[in-house]
C-alpha cells in the first residue's frame, strides 16, 4: 500500500554530524558493498556509471575568516511525508508503521521512476541492470539480524564510519541518544519547506568559537639534561 | 529534467487523442455530428490509434514492462495509477460508443450516453497525467496551475484541429469544427505564454543553501561532487538545455503548435474546395508536432531540487 501509515511512536533514522565528517567516503562504499548488487554500467571504462544509496558531497561555505570546507553525505532521510511512497502506482514502494523505514518491495517495482522524480533529496536511484528503482533500506538486514553481534546491529554506513560522524537511533523517542544529540547541537532538516518531514537529522558544523580546546599543558621536564635542553630551546 | 522520448510522444499523442474522443463524445452527444458509419469508423479509429498507441509507448518507458498492470492497484494514492485506471476506464464507454457509431452507424440516446461518458473519462484522463505534474513539489517548473491548464486546454486544442481535419474530409459541420479549432487555439495559446512567464519569473523557492542547511554559516557552493563522472541523478533530473535553444524551441513552438495552425484555419475559412480540405488536412499534424515540441521543452527546462547538490544555486 503506497498510503502512508499513521505517524508512529518508532522513527528510526540517522543523525549525521557535518562538524566530525572528513569526506572519506567510506560510508558509501561501505553502502555500496553491504547492498550489493547495486549494478554497475562500464565500470573500467570511460564513463562509468553505477547505483550509489550514500552519496558524499564537498562543500565550500562561506567567505573569508568564517569559510570552511563541509563534507556532506547524502542517502534517504526515512520522511515522515514521503512523497516517494505516495507516488508509487503499485504498491512496491512503502513506509513501515512499526518503525518508519521507507523501502522498496523489488519484486512490485515496475521500474517507472516516478519516486525518483517526487524525492526532493535525490536519495533513490534507478537499477538499470534490475529494471527497479533502489534506496537505502536503513540496512534494514542489519539493525534487526540476531546472527550479528549486538553491537553490530546499526547500518553498515553508521558502523564503519571512522570518525563517528553518523548515529543511529529512535529519532521518535525524545529521550534516545540521538535525541539528546540533536537537541544538544541543534540538529535539522533539510529543505523542510517541502515539508517532507524527514527523520534524518544533520548536526551542523560548529562555529569557530565554539570550538573549546584546551590549552596546552606545560609539559617543560623539571631538571636534569632535557631541562637543560629545554632551556636551550626556548632562547 | 530528462524529456523521454517515450513520455513526450505518450503525453502528446494521448494528449491529442483524449482530446479527439471528448469532442467527438460531446458532438455526438449534441448531435452536431453526422451518425454515419464511415466518419464514426474513422474518427474513433484515429481517437483510439492515438490513446493506444501513446498508452503502449508509455509502457515503454518502464523498467519492468511485463508488471505494468500492477500500477493499477494504487489509485487511492498515485496519480499515476489513476491515469492508469482512467486510460482503461474510458474504453468501457468508449467501445460501445464506436460500437454503436461505427457498426451500427447510429446516434440514439444510449450511444449519445455513451459518447458523453467517453467525454468525461477523456477529460479525467488528461487530468490524471497533468496532476502526476503538477503534484511534484520537488520540481517547481511543474508545480503550479498553469501546467494542469496547459495539458488539458493542449489537449483539446489539438483534439479539436484533428476533429475538424476529419470534418472537413467528409465535408460534415466543416465551418463549425474549423471555429471550435480556432478558440481553441486561441485559449491554449496565451495559456502556455502564460506558464513561460510564470517559470521565467519564479527561479525556484529552494536554495542550496537550504538543501544542506547550510545556509547560517554563508553561501555554499560546490567543491567536489561525490563522483567523477555523471550519474543517474544528473543524467535524470539534471537535464539543462542552453538559453538559446530554449528561446529557439520556444518559437517553434508557438510558430508550429499555434501560429501555423490558426493561419491554415483562416486560409480554410476564407476559401473552399480543395484548399480548405488541404488546410484543414495539414493543421492538425503541424499543431501535433508543435505540441511535440512544446512537450519536449516542457520537460527539458524543468528543474529538479536534486541540482542544488550539484552546484545550482535554486530549483
Amino acid at each position: 500500500m503506497t498510503a502512508l501509515p499513521p505517524p508512529g511512536d518508532k522513527r528510526l533514522g540517522l543523525v549525521i554530524d557535518l562538524d566530525i565528517c572528513v569526506g572519506c567516503h567510506a560510508c558509501a562504499v561501505i553502502c555500496k558493498e553491504w547492498n550489493a548488487p547495486l549494478s554497475d554500467l562500464d565500470p573500467y571504462g570511460a564513463k562509468p556509471d553505477g547505483v550509489w544509496l550514500n552519496r558524499v558531497h564537498s562543500y565550500e561555505v562561506g567567505e573569508g575568516a568564517s569559510a570552511r570546507t563541509v563534507h556532506f553525505p547524502r542517502s534517504c532521510l526515512h520522511c515522515a511525508n514521503a512523497p516517494c511512497v505516495t507516488v508509487c502506482p503499485t504498491g512496491a514502494s512503502y513506509k513501515r508503521a512499526e518503525d518508519g523505514i521507507v523501502l522498496i518491495q523489488e519484486s512490485l517495482c515496475i521500474g517507472c521512476e516516478l519516486c525518483a522524480w517526487a524525492c526532493p533529496y535525490g536519495a533513490r536511484e534507478f537499477d538499470r541492470d534490475a529494471g527497479v528503482m533502489k534506496k537505502c533500506t536503513l540496512c534494514i538486514d542489519r539493525i534487526y539480524n540476531d546472527a550479528l553481534d549486538e553491537a553490530d546491529r546499526v547500518p553498515a554506513c553508521v558502523k564503519t564510519c571512522p570518525a563517528s560522524a553518523r548515529h543511529f537511533g529512535d529519532l521518535g523517542d525524545p529521550g534516545s541518544e540521538v535525541s539528546l544529540l540533536v537537541a544538544a547541537r541543534g540538529g535539522y532538516d533539510l529543505m523542510p519547506e517541502l515539508g517532507c518531514a524527514p527523520t534524518n537529522k544533520y548536526l551542523p558544523p560548529r562555529r569557530q568559537d565554539e570550538r573549546v580546546v584546551a590549552p596546552l599543558p606545560d609539559a617543560a621536564p623539571a631538571g636534569g639534561f632535557l631541562a637543560w635542553i629545554d632551556r636551550l630551546l626556548a632562547g | 529534467m530528462r524529456p523521454a522520448l517515450s513520455i513526450v510522444v505518450f503525453t502528446t499523442l494521448t494528449g491529442a487523442g483524449y482530446g479527439l474522443l471528448f469532442w467527438l463524445g460531446l458532438g455526438a452527444a449534441a448531435g452536431l455530428l453526422p451518425a454515419e458509419r464511415a466518419f464514426g469508423a474513422v474518427s474513433l479509429a484515429l481517437a483510439f490509434a492515438a490513446v493506444s498507441g501513446g498508452l503502449v509507448s508509455s509502457v515503454f518507458h518502464l523498467g519492468r514492462p511485463e508488471r505494468a498492470w500492477r500500477a493499477l492497484s494504487q489509485w487511492r494514492s498515485s496519480w499515476l495509477s489513476r491515469e492508469g485506471v482512467a486510460s482503461l476506464a474510458t474504453y468501457l464507454p468508449a467501445l460501445p460508443f464506436a460500437w454503436g457509431w461505427a457498426v451500427q452507424g447510429s446516434l440514439s440516446p444510449v450511444w449519445a450516453a455513451c459518447g458523453l461518458g467517453t467525454a468525461l473519462c477523456a477529460v479525467a484522463t488528461v487530468t490524471c497525467t497533468a496532476a502526476i505534474y503538477h503534484t511534484l513539489k520537488p520540481v517547481a517548473h511543474w508545480s503550479n496551475v498553469w501546467v494542469p491548464a496547459n495539458f488539458l486546454a493542449l489537449g483539446a486544442m489539438t483534439g479539436a484541429l484533428w476533429l475538424a481535419a476529419i470534418c472537413a474530409a467528409f465535408g460534415a459541420a466543416t465551418r463549425e469544427t474549423a471555429w471550435l479549432a480556432a478558440l481553441a487555439i486561441v485559449v491554449a495559446c496565451p495559456l502556455k505564454l502564460l506558464y513561460w512567464r510564470h517559470i521565467d519569473r519564479s527561479p525556484g523557492a529552494v536554495t542550496a543553501e537550504s538543501a544542506t542547511g547550510l545556509g547560517a554559516i554563508g553561501r555554499v557552493r560546490s567543491l567536489a561532487a561525490p563522483h567523477t563522472e555523471e550519474n543517474y541523478l544528473l543524467k535524470e533530473m539534471g537535464f539543462a538545455i542552453a538559453r538559446k535553444h530554449r528561446a529557439t524551441l520556444r518559437r517553434i513552438t508557438l510558430q508550429l503548435g499555434f501560429a501555423i495552425p490558426l493561419l491554415l484555419l483562416l486560409i480554410a475559412h476564407f476559401s473552399g474546395g480543395w484548399a480548405q480540405l488541404a488546410a484543414l488536412l495539414l493543421a492538425a499534424p503541424v499543431a501535433t508536432a508543435g505540441v511535440l515540441v512544446e512537450r519536449w521543452l516542457f520537460f527539458a527546462e524543468a528543474k529538479h531540487t536534486v541540482t542544488l547538490y550539484y552546484g545550482a544555486a535554486r530549483a
